[in-house]
């Protein structure tokens, strides 16, 4: 048998294909996971011009951004579904190896994928996207990217030769990457987080951020006049109101939501429909999911860094429901957990808390210092529901705990 | 001198704060209180001037690009140096290390006049960056074992004036001479962020003893310590689990 390299091109694609959908189906067959992993990893191996091959001719969408990638991706590819069939990475995996078994799957033409914030560059340049949504930066595993500015500035280069970026105008390491595409689309979708853009990203001077407005004097940086902006339950876009409702809290998740029907619109979706279709999107992969255990009525939210606790304590402010912080430490969750004390945990005084994780002593700890003192610290998500009354119960995990939480309310449900 | 009231300031907390430099005002706080002393803590955003007469200042890390404007802030209002020239005590973690120092390489690479207030050079680390937890033995007058997370290409080489913290067993620290750290006279600065004063409550003590000029009672928090001995065993080698 030929080895792989001697093969011509498309051979060696079909070879590869058909190499990685059989140890995928080892990988189900032997370890009852998705096997999607691995197929990746099998594909990327035999044949690494595969991503591109895969792309080419088809219309792709990557959304990419530190907090609300999945969700946003979600919304678009509901919106999008409305005109036509479509692929998309619904499971998350948004470095190489899961993008390439997203495009695997073929068929459809149009294809949304959610991109890993530092494989973004790579992904603009192998799969040559009709259009990039950009949604915040902000601080996230300061081990891997220690400067949000360092990536803003990666993104600006790469965006050079994108035809569309539809982008959050309030947020300026987003327009200063944004910049360069060869068309932009402003929509106001809100940053509550300003921590990380203080600092003009073209100057290097202190930005001046008079209410949503942000702009720099020394260089004449400044917030762009959004096309699409969102409040009181509707769209503005060009005079016209849509009304958008989301199904999923917060209001991080009203900018995430308006973001997806601006960039349906870009691709020839109505915009009324496009709402319809984003207001339809509920539980994203366990976020946002409700599960019913004994006399709990328990609802799950993902929490990654301090941007994303910030949005999260506020979407579940107005409950006075007890709540699971559950907190570990553990490959993507990075593993440098001070940024609890970015977080104001004041605004969860009154309420039941108890504590868990592998790390549950750093957000005890944490949260002690801010006057909360939780009814205990358990090693499983179990123990902790266990200790807490019954009614509602909000649990508040970072990556892997909120992983393992889905896990386990899954299997009880 | 004793007193009730301490006045702490937060210097650009929104320019340095990069990893929970907040949580070192919180862990202050937490431990004044416990003592009957009321910490006041007044945050300096940027382009506000810089009061002279607090008696502590937290400057904390940042990005390079916030660093650099920090810096400039800083030098054209001249309220920190004074007030530290006066005799106020500081706790300057990371990028707050560079800045108070005789001169700092910028990520561009030249070579940029500190606030001169440490006897202490930052040039960058020749290495990668470093990124981990640490494990310091004290070799000072703040008890250790110093426990905390670095994440910094800076390095630090001391002066006579200046002494370290301590001795390096995990991490990479100052990067030079297996030394963490600087203390002088009442300025205390280090590359541990993690927030280094909730890990390191006798850190915290050591300065609240310098601002209120007594010896403060023990307070034993069941919590840190667990916190503690987590880090520790996850980090440090065995032989210094039994000093805590």
């Amino acid at each position: 048998m030929p080895s792989a390299t001697a093969l011509p091109p498309s051979a060696r694609l079909t070879t590869a294909l058909a190499a990685a959908r059989t140890a995928g189906w080892l990988s189900r067959r032997l370890t009852g996971g998705g096997g999607r992993a691995i197929a990746g990893r099998t594909l990327m191996r035999l044949d690494p011009s595969a991503p591109r091959a895969l792309a080419q001719g088809r219309r792709i969408t990557l959304v990419t951004g530190t907090n609300g990638k999945t969700t946003t991706t979600a919304m678009l590819a509901a919106a999008l579904g409305r005109q036509s069939r479509l692929v998309t990475n619904r499971d998350g995996a948004n470095t190489p190896t899961g993008l390439v078994t997203t495009l695997a799957e073929r068929g459809p033409e149009t294809v949304v994928l959610e991109v890993d914030e530092g494989w973004l560059p790579w992904a603009v340049e192998v799969l040559k996207p009709v259009c990039v949504v950009l949604l915040n930066l902000s601080r996230d595993q300061l081990h891997r990217h220690p400067e949000v500015h360092r990536l803003a500035n990666a993104w600006r280069q790469a965006l050079t030769d994108v035809p569309l970026v539809v982008a959050n105008a309030d947020d300026p390491a987003i327009v200063w990457a944004a910049d360069t595409a060869q068309q932009r689309i402003w929509v106001a979708a809100g940053q509550t987080w300003t921590q990380d853009s203080m600092v003009c990203p073209s100057c290097g001077d202190l930005l001046k951020r008079p209410g949503e407005s942000w702009s720099s004097c020394a260089c004449g940086f400044r917030r762009p006049t959004p096309a699409w902006s969102a409040s009181d339950g509707s769209l503005r876009h060009h005079g016209q109101r849509v009304l958008l409702a989301p199904g999923v809290p917060g209001d991080v998740n009203l900018g995430n939501a308006a973001l997806a029907v601006a960039a349906a619109t870009a691709a020839g979706v109505e915009p009324t429909e496009a709402a319809r279709a984003v207001g339809s999107v509920r539980d994203v992969a366990g976020r946002y999911a409700e599960f019913v255990r004994g006399r709990q009525t328990v609802r799950l939210f993902l929490a990654k860094n301090p941007a994303g606790w910030d949005a999260a304590l506020r979407a579940l402010a107005p409950s006075s429901a007890s709540l699971v912080l559950a907190f570990n430490a553990d490959g993507v969750d990075g593993r440098d957990p001070s940024w609890l004390y970015d977080v104001g945990f004041d605004r969860l005084a009154g309420r039941t808390v108890a504590v868990c994780g592998r790390r549950g002593t750093d957000m005890l700890v944490r949260l002690r210092l801010d006057g909360i003192n939780p009814v205990g610290q358990f090693d499983t998500i179990d123990g902790a529901l266990r200790a807490l009354p019954s009614g509602p119960v909000d649990v508040v995990g970072n990556y892997t705990a909120f992983q393992e939480a889905r896990r386990v309310l899954g299997h009880v449900a | 001198m004793s007193r009730d009231t301490i006045d702490v300031v937060l210097v650009h907390p929104e320019l340095l704060g990069l990893y929970g430099d907040r949580g070192n005002a919180l862990a202050l706080r937490h431990r004044a209180r416990a003592r009957d002393l009321d910490v006041r803590l007044v945050e300096v955003v940027a382009g506000e001037p810089v009061p002279v007469s607090a008696d502590l200042y937290l400057v904390g890390g940042g990005e390079d690009a916030s660093m650099v404007l920090s810096h400039r802030l800083l030098v054209e209002d001249g309220g920190l140096q004074r007030a530290l020239e006066n005799g106020a005590a500081c706790l300057a973690v990371c990028a707050g290390l560079q800045m108070l120092s005789q001169e700092f390489t910028g990520p561009d690479g030249a070579v940029r006049r500190g606030l001169g207030i440490l006897d202490v050079r930052c040039p960058r680390l020749t290495g990668a960056r470093a990124v981990g937890e640490v494990v310091v033995r004290a070799t000072g007058p703040v008890p250790g074992p110093i426990l905390g997370f670095e994440n910094h290409q800076g390095a630090a080489v001391l002066g006579p004036g200046a002494r370290p913290l301590g001795h390096v067993e995990t991490g990479v620290g100052n990067g030079h001479e297996q030394q963490e750290g600087a203390i002088q006279g009442r300025v205390v600065a280090t590359y541990l962020h993690g927030p280094v004063l909730v890990r390191n409550p006798g850190l915290a003590d050591h300065l609240l003893e310098m601002v209120t000029g007594r010896e403060l009672e023990e307070f034993v928090d069941p919590p840190v310590d667990r916190l503690r001995r987590e880090r520790l065993r996850a980090a440090g080698p065995r032989r210094l689990l039994g000093r805590l």
